[in-house]
């Protein structure tokens, strides 16, 4: 049969309740319970990449919901994406654990504040987290910026707060930190690519 | 890479050293086997360990942690001295012929131009004869003793069979079963691939180790044939693209040399970098520098930038000295550093001596931590018993912990190792009030750009005058910003044969960096990735893996960079009459009035063979280099220099000079020297290396790569084991002189001891993986232990060979 993977699904799920129990002979009327549907079949099939290891290994994310507004989706099952030339359906142990690392018990909430000197973590609001970042910032880049090096020639470099960039980040993060960091003159940046 | 993944299937022999894709990259590793299975390609695996690579190989021998430039410097003596040469290749499309300043020496394991104090080369000697026209002179006869082929044979003369089994512990025999192998593939009909990663640049000889299998290629003739080229494995999904745009201060998007204090202005600037061809015709592709600084200028900044202020120059910074991972904890160490930032990234485990970066972290006065996850470095302040002993009332570092989607979470292209970007699609919210990355940064900036509008304060312009053009300014999304680094011309681009024609209208999205300007009239955001975005659309979410070349290319799936090109030099792949090498993997050809065939050509797509453009466009020279000039810092040749933490007295090449018994050339900063450890105190060379069920630090927090993997551990060989009276499953105890960690000791026939320089050398192979924070066992950091030095040329710690000792716990 020359059917997607898609229309694999819808078969099943509707050919499996009715014709197919038909054809076996069960007539209807007779089949009072229902046959249990596939759950992927309901689920929303969205295309992704893994992101551990530089293979990038297309994948499959089954989800819950249908990506309205107000219907927040959950991800029911990962796998590897058939369609990808590379990886051509297959992931490895790690790839085939990925729904625990986004269900991982340890993903950040909310933003958090330790204080200097406490010993524990404080809940506070994306404002709160924001304004005070921007504020120590701003204190560090006024306080050290140098607009010329002793020559006199023009330097405009902030090196006393460093980034360091993450390699699981997406192209368009990574651009976009690089265009604000540069803006802000920031010089000690490195990346996971180093090491 | 220079090929890509699929592109392993065209190979004959599979060469894998410093790397283990079975277990780190076993989705990738598949090509490996369809290569076996359907060419009868053979797999050869040189490892300290005899890891699941090497359990599906045709040969594996073993080699001591650290030893890598004396094996393959043994192979390229092997190949000259058997001239097992692709001659015609090497003639044409390499510097073989090109004649060496007279001043250029090595004597005694040192290169001319030394300056001992400051631990680094003056290179003046390290270049071309150059003629009255400027270009380098060439000797086609390859007799002149200061040509490029004669002083690599001199060089690598002392790399002896006998001399790579006495520095590396690999059997000679074993040796010469590989070389012989290699060698092979000197046939023009026959290729071989070479994959590495971590365990080839994180040596303080990394980028050397690397420079040794370009030679080899070259001399083969491997490089830009289908089943060709040298691949690196790599890490992260998008370690690729990041490092394409740049999230490091020595280069701007796109590989472009970022300003230093040297570079006053722009005039000086684009001078440096823009090179001038060496010899005559050729491409010198790098001569566009201008058009592609001046795009990223215009894209940064747009109307503030023009000819009036330099383009607006000034408002980047520039660079003043090192500025990498282990200089930045350096600096943050001494006290110069107050605030930091960690996105996605989990210093505290992954820099070398664990305890130095946690002292540093304590010194400043903000760390904010952008991650979807609870890392270690977020809780560097927090007891944990004796995996991180400190004292939270004494560290008075402010630090904000940021909650960060993953991957599923939002949408936007990854960029594979085998330059392929690949669109990925947003399938579910991220848990609580978590974010986007660039919806954090967007947050961060648009306060700063506020309070600087209120308040005014150092040097404000860049920030105030930064394009920011989006939708929804909190929130750019990543349509938007593929489009802007992928440029869009802002007057008309004209034909520059003919300007009443119009390449691309004003406004319109560009198709290649071909059509860049230096004029101000184009905008660009990292020229490698212009035509991702082009007129036809997002060419990253293309998804048809059809495959008329049978060769895997695969040209209408997402968007490689260079231009869609699959694989780099592709022009090598054919003779100089442009007829394939090998017929049966053409992967370019000339069809009499242009280049064609089953990828993009890596050439000028209308130069005729007859005009002599060679196939190494960025290169100046336009061929490739078998002596790299003054482009390295640590020498235009490798050699052999031992690890910084070495079981030896001395380097066995030049055992009478203790300047060269390790990289003369890298650098090691004040206090690091002292912590590195002797061997008497810790005999044992110790590696780490990545476990097929974990990936870095990050899967232990994922529970089911926790259930499959739940402690440390450490493997060790039957010998030592017996010797120290350690039976498997004793809890160890690992010292080096920078710490300890305790693991359970793996008693294994994996590792070996090896005969190195008359005496018995065992290797401790240590996992990294593991931390106090996570759903796996809580435990010890393994970079507790290792050194803080890096590679000479570009600072990758040697995280691969340093010494331990180990007792029972």
């Amino acid at each position: 049969m020359n059917i997607t993977r898609r229309q694999f699904f819808k078969v099943c799920s509707a050919g499996l309740g009715g014709s197919s129990i038909a054809l076996m002979g069960f007539s209807p009327t007779a089949a009072l319970a229902e046959v249990r549907t596939f759950k992927l079949a309901r689920a929303t099939e969205t295309r992704n990449t893994c992101p551990y290891c530089s293979v990038s290994c297309g994948v499959l994310i089954y989800s819950t919901g249908d990506k309205s507004k107000n219907a927040p989706g959950e991800i029911i099952h990962i796998e590897g994406d058939p369609d990808n030339p590379v990886n051509r359906g297959t992931l490895c142990p790690k790839g085939a654990g990925l729904r625990d690392m986004v269900q991982s018990a340890n993903r950040l909430k909310w933003p958090e504040v330790r204080e200097a000197g406490s010993n524990e973590w404080k809940r506070i609001s994306w404002d709160e987290a924001l304004d005070r970042v921007a504020r120590h910032m701003k204190k560090d880049r006024d306080a050290n910026f140098m607009a010329q090096n002793k020559d006199g020639v023009t330097v405009n470099r902030w090196s006393s707060t460093g980034f360091l960039a993450s390699s699981a980040a997406s192209n368009e993060a990574g651009y976009l930190t690089v265009k604000m960091l540069r803006a802000l003159g920031m010089t000690s940046i490195d990346t996971q690519a180093r090491i | 890479m220079t090929n890509h993944w699929v592109d392993i299937k065209n190979a004959d022999l599979i060469f894998v050293m410093g790397g283990n894709p079975a277990e780190a990259h076993p989705c990738g590793f598949k090509w490996v086997i369809e290569a076996k299975k359907n060419r009868k390609a053979k797999l050869v695996v040189v490892d300290p360990r005899f890891n699941r690579t090497a359990s599906v190989a045709d040969f594996y021998a073993p080699v001591r942690s650290g030893s890598d430039i004396a094996f393959l410097g043994g192979v390229i003596n092997y190949l000259i001295v058997n001239d097992k040469i692709h001659h015609e290749y090497v003639k044409a499309y390499t510097n073989a012929g090109l004649l060496v300043d007279a001043g250029y020496k090595f004597e005694d394991g040192i290169f001319s131009g030394y300056n001992e104090e400051k631990r680094s080369y003056g290179k003046d000697s390290w270049k071309y004869q150059m003629d009255t026209e400027g270009y380098a002179k060439v000797d086609d006869t390859w007799q002149d003793p200061n040509c490029v082929w004669q002083l690599m044979k001199t060089h690598y003369s002392r790399y002896t069979p006998e001399m790579v089994a006495r520095i590396c512990g690999t059997p000679k025999e074993a040796f010469l079963k590989i070389c012989a192998m290699i060698a092979e593939t000197a046939a023009p009909t026959k290729t071989m691939t070479s994959l590495y990663a971590l365990g080839w640049t994180e040596h303080s000889v990394g980028s050397q180790n690397i420079r040794c299998m370009a030679i080899i290629q070259l001399l083969l003739g491997n490089m830009g044939m289908a089943g060709g080229g040298i691949n690196a494995l790599r890490g992260h999904a998008n370690v690729q693209g990041i490092t394409d745009f740049a999230l490091y201060a020595q280069n701007l998007p796109g590989y472009l040399g970022a300003p230093g204090d040297a570079d006053a202005d722009l005039k000086t600037f684009l001078e440096k970098r823009t090179p001038k061809a060496m010899r005559p015709g050729q491409m010198n592709y790098g001569q566009n520098f201008p058009k592609w600084f001046i795009s990223l200028q215009k894209a940064w900044w747009g109307d503030a930038a023009n000819k009036d202020n330099d383009f607006a120059y000034d408002y980047l910074p520039k660079l003043a000295g090192a500025s990498d991972v282990l200089s930045i904890f350096d600096q943050m160490y001494q006290g110069k550093i107050n605030g930091f930032f960690c996105q996605g990234f989990n210093p505290l485990a992954s820099v070398a001596n664990k305890r130095k970066v946690g002292d540093a972290l304590a010194k400043l006065k903000y760390l904010v931590v952008i991650d979807p996850l609870a890392t270690d470095t977020s809780e560097f302040w927090k007891p944990y018993g004796e995996f991180n002993e400190v004292d939270p009332a004494k560290i008075q570092t402010e630090v904000f912990r940021l909650p960060a989607n993953l991957f599923a979470e939002h949408a936007g292209s990854f960029t594979n190792s085998g330059r392929v970007i690949q669109w990925r699609w947003k399938a579910v919210d991220g848990p609580g009030d978590a974010k986007d990355d660039a919806e954090i940064l967007a947050a961060l900036f648009l306060r700063l750009k506020e309070a600087y509008v209120k308040e005014g304060g150092a040097f404000a312009d860049p920030i105030l005058k930064l394009t920011w053009a989006y939708r929804q300014p909190a929130k750019p999304s990543p349509e938007e910003l593929m489009m802007e680094y992928n440029g869009k011309a802002l007057a008309d681009v004209t034909d520059p044969k003919d300007p009443t024609k119009v390449l691309v209208k004003a406004g319109d999205q560009l198709g290649s960096f071909a059509q860049l300007r230096d004029d101000g009239s184009t905008t660009c955001g990292n020229w490698i990735y212009c035509g991702v975005w082009s007129p036809a659309g997002n060419n990253s979410a293309r998804r048809d893996p059809s495959d008329p070349s049978g060769l895997g290319q695969t040209l209408n799936w997402g968007y490689a960079w260079p231009v869609n090109r699959r694989i780099l030099y592709n022009r090598a792949s054919a003779d100089l009459s442009g007829k394939p090498w090998d017929a049966k993997r053409m992967v370019l050809r000339w069809t009499g009035k242009a280049w064609g065939g089953n990828d993009v050509p890596d050439m000028r797509p209308d130069a005729a063979p007859e005009e002599n453009v060679m196939p190494f466009i960025m290169n100046p020279e336009g061929v490739g280099r078998l002596f790299c000039r003054d482009l390295m810092a640590d020498g235009p040749m490798p050699e052999h220099y031992e690890p910084f933490e070495t079981p030896l007295d001395a380097n066995p090449m030049h055992p009478n000079n203790p300047k060269a018994t390790s990289n003369p050339a890298a650098r090691v900063f004040k206090g690091d020297m002292e912590a590195f450890g002797k061997a008497k105190d810790f005999p044992y060379v110790a590696t780490t290396y990545r476990l097929t069920e974990h990936f870095h630090y990050w899967t232990k927090q994922s529970k089911i790569n926790a259930i499959m993997q739940p402690e440390q551990f450490v493997e060790i060989g039957e010998e030592l084991a017996k010797e120290k009276g350690i039976v498997a499953g004793d809890k160890v105890k690992i010292r080096s002189n920078r710490g300890f960690i305790r693991a359970v000791a793996v008693v294994t026939k994996r590792i070996k001891a090896l005969d190195v320089d008359g005496r018995k050398v065992h290797t401790v192979g240590i996992p990294t993986h593991f931390g106090f924070k996570g759903a796996t066992k809580p435990g010890f950091i393994t970079n507790t232990l290792t050194p803080v030095v890096g590679d000479a040329n570009v600072q990758t710690p040697e995280y691969k060979a340093f010494l331990v000792n180990i007792e029972k716990a």
